[in-house]
């Protein structure tokens, strides 16, 4: 019974990190159309922080999330002003654009921070074990999907119950239609693309005490991230929740059973089959084009 | 064009009789004139400085570059200085081909120092062997492997496991749990350690690989949870060891009775855990920082004043550095106009140094190294406390798992 639960947790903390970083993503992809292919960088540069935060500074993980979400929400508003915001239009020229922003990012930090693998501290608090009817769970893990599910709702709750979010869905209805009503529509995609660059990087420093912290380690995160929004609908939150914890319990069911590689392979495999039968992912939204 | 195409057809004549490497008197008299040239000793060195390896290969880089200063600062070799040529292969083994082969056609260089992982180093293999240079490989490695044209100075299979794989099992018990990334070199390994471990009548009760750059783990360690074996070998490398152990730790796991053996887990690892992630798990290699010996105090100083007082040095760079000095002494038994890739070879047969790790010797049949295991246990701080360490220096047998071949001078042998 304690390996069902302890496997149930296993995914849902799986499905936690997938959703975190997936979050910005989707946001942004969502509302803006832009395929952000420096999404894995934004991840990266939260943890560096977080690492930069705690070694020079002598901060703790948590008081510096903060800081963190607010220094890469104003990179991504910097990014998103002298770059992205020329580009909306030619989606093909985003992407490039988005990748060669994703490398330089890469190339910068490994000439500034070093290539060596750097470590966060998890908090001491965090740091020990917990006990869940019988099974034993990382304290962290548990946390980590707290505040994933947390940021979840926030974000639900801006989108669903604010002016803004009104805006935000007129926007993405019908961008032009919605700017001759007033709405202001280059600085709602601003506001977005900073939002969902924050996110990203919080995402960066709350997984960083699990994993290693290197220049690299953005490339990762973003396949999963498109994985992840992909599967769940380009303009879904709800389905960004539901596709990352359907591939964070598949993952974690399979690699128990058989092994990581395999989970991977299999996982990949039926994406590739689902998109091939529902093409805008499971819970895509009906917008008139 | 009628000419043109003379012309060219000369020119590829030319170069083809130019390559072809089987008239020994040609080519040596040829190369000895341009190998030596102008009082330097030109050598390449070829470590990814950027890309995914180029953690582990900037400290490689180092180590060797901080050798061949030292060489230089105290007189090069009979007078002639070596000059370095750096470039950055880029983590990608066909740009490892590429820079080999500038280094080896358009440099002239008489010997390359380079790679870390068995991809890149099967990627250069063919330029060496074609053109009758002479490459360097600091790793440790799968072993199964015999080239005339490769100096090995890292450990393989047996040299790590011999000693470890019989300790642990006395020491922690029969239930083995075998975990690695996906690639050639742990399932070599795990050849290896299969079969010591069927010889001691222990038990593997699961063999797992992971794709590399693999960075989470908690399936695996819930597995670790209910499988409950006494010794978990890990051949997981690069990046993907520190999440292992970060998250082994977090989980709540202890490594008093379920420790991680890894061949693979040096200080420069560790040294990217969050401080005791690593504590109480044992690492089999022939070099520690902790070592304790003249030579190895005077390497960690020398490392720490050019590069740094927070660098670790580890056994992969030790072996980048001695490799050099060996080279040093085969080369300075050479005349200036004999030098030559195919003579440093057979000078360097043999050839014994003292490195930090203990004296070590290129054995003549099979251009390994004769090396020095040691049993190292992670403390706390990120250092290794030794605990023990192989009677005599032990001999190289790239094909420990394959009892029917042998790596001999002539090159594979079937028995």
């Amino acid at each position: 019974m304690d390996f069902v639960i302890s496997q149930i947790l296993t995914g849902l903390s799986l499905s936690s990190i997938l959703l975190l970083v997936a979050l910005g993503l989707a946001i942004i992809y969502g509302v803006t159309g832009v395929i952000n292919l420096a999404h894995g960088e934004f991840v990266m540069l939260g943890a560096y922080c977080a690492w930069l935060l705690q070694t020079e500074f002598g901060w703790s993980l948590l008081p510096s999330l903060a800081v963190v979400f607010a220094l890469i929400a104003a990179l991504g508003w910097l990014i998103e002003v002298a770059v992205i915001r020329h580009l909306y239009d030619r989606p093909l020229d985003t992407i490039l654009a988005t990748w060669g922003l994703g490398v330089m990012t890469q190339q910068i930090v490994r000439l500034t921070a070093g290539g060596e693998l750097r470590y966060v501290q998890m908090p001491p608090s965090l740091s020990g074990s917990v006990d869940i009817l019988g099974a034993t769970d990382s304290a962290y893990r548990l946390f980590v999907l707290a505040v994933a599910i947390g940021l979840f709702l926030i974000t639900w709750c801006i989108y669903r119950y604010t002016s803004f979010g009104l805006k935000l869905r007129a926007i993405t209805q019908n961008r032009a239609i919605a700017s001759s009503f007033g709405i202001n529509s280059a600085a709602a995609f601003r506001l977005t693309f900073a939002y969902g660059a924050g996110i990203a990087g919080l995402a960066g420093a709350l997984i960083s005490p699990l994993k290693s912290v290197s220049p690299e380690m953005g490339t990762t995160y973003v396949v999963d991230a498109f994985m992840v929004v992909v599967l769940g609908g380009v303009q879904s939150l709800l389905g960004t929740l539901a596709s990352s914890a359907v591939l964070g319990e598949t993952t974690g069911l399979i690699a128990y059973y058989s092994n990581d590689t395999i989970a991977k392979a299999l996982v990949l495999l039926a994406i590739v089959i689902i998109i091939r039968f529902r093409p805008q992912g499971l819970f895509a939204q009906r917008i008139r084009a | 064009m009628n000419k043109n195409r003379r012309e060219f057809l000369k020119t590829s004549a030319a170069v083809s009789a130019f390559s072809l490497v089987g008239f020994p008197h040609i080519w040596s008299k040829n190369s000895s004139l341009a190998f030596a040239q102008s009082g330097d000793i030109k050598v390449g060195v070829l470590f990814s400085l950027t890309g995914t390896t180029a953690i582990i290969e900037e400290s490689l880089n180092k180590a060797t570059l901080m050798a061949i200063e030292e060489i230089n600062a105290n007189g090069g070799i009979n007078g002639l200085k070596i000059t370095p040529v750096v470039e950055d292969p880029a983590s990608d083994p066909a740009t490892f081909a590429e820079k080999a082969r500038k280094l080896v056609l358009s440099d002239r260089c008489v010997s390359v120092f380079g790679s870390y992982t068995s991809a890149s180093r099967k990627a250069v293999l063919p330029v060496f062997e074609k053109q009758e240079n002479l490459f360097w490989y600091p790793t440790l490695y799968e072993g199964r492997e015999c080239s005339k044209n490769v100096i090995y100075t890292g450990a393989v299979p047996n040299q790590q496991q011999d000693d470890f794989i019989p300790w642990l099992v006395e020491k922690f018990g029969k239930r083995w749990y075998l975990i690695g990334s996906n690639y050639i070199y742990p399932k070599e390994e795990n050849n290896y350690c299969k079969k010591l471990l069927e010889g001691l009548g222990a038990e593997v009760i699961a063999e797992e690989y992971v794709p590399l750059g693999h960075s989470e783990f908690s399936s695996v360690i819930n597995k670790f949870r209910s499988e409950k074996p006494n010794v978990i070998f890990s051949t997981v490398v690069g990046d993907s060891v520190v999440a292992l152990h970060r998250q082994y730790r977090a989980a709540g796991l202890d490594p008093a009775t379920m420790p991680m053996a890894s061949l693979t887990t040096s200080e420069n690892e560790v040294a990217a855990m969050w401080g005791d992630a690593a504590a109480g798990h044992f690492t089999s290699a022939p070099y520690f920082m902790v070592f304790d010996s003249p030579e190895n105090q005077r390497f960690v100083e020398a490392y720490r004043s050019r590069w740094g007082g927070d660098k670790v040095t580890h056994f992969v760079s030790e072996s980048a550095y001695f490799q050099v000095h060996l080279f040093k002494q085969a080369v300075a038994k050479l005349a200036a106009g004999d030098i030559n890739p195919l003579t440093i070879r057979e000078a360097v047969k043999g050839e014994e140094y003292k490195a930090p790790q203990g004296l070590v010797k290129v054995e003549p049949e099979n251009l390994h190294c004769w090396l020095r295991p040691k049993i190292g246990q992670c403390k706390p701080d990120g250092q290794f406390d030794i605990l023990t360490q192989s009677a005599d220096w032990l001999e190289p047998n790239p094909y420990s798992a394959y009892p029917n071949q042998k790596c001999t001078a002539e090159g594979l042998k079937q028995i």
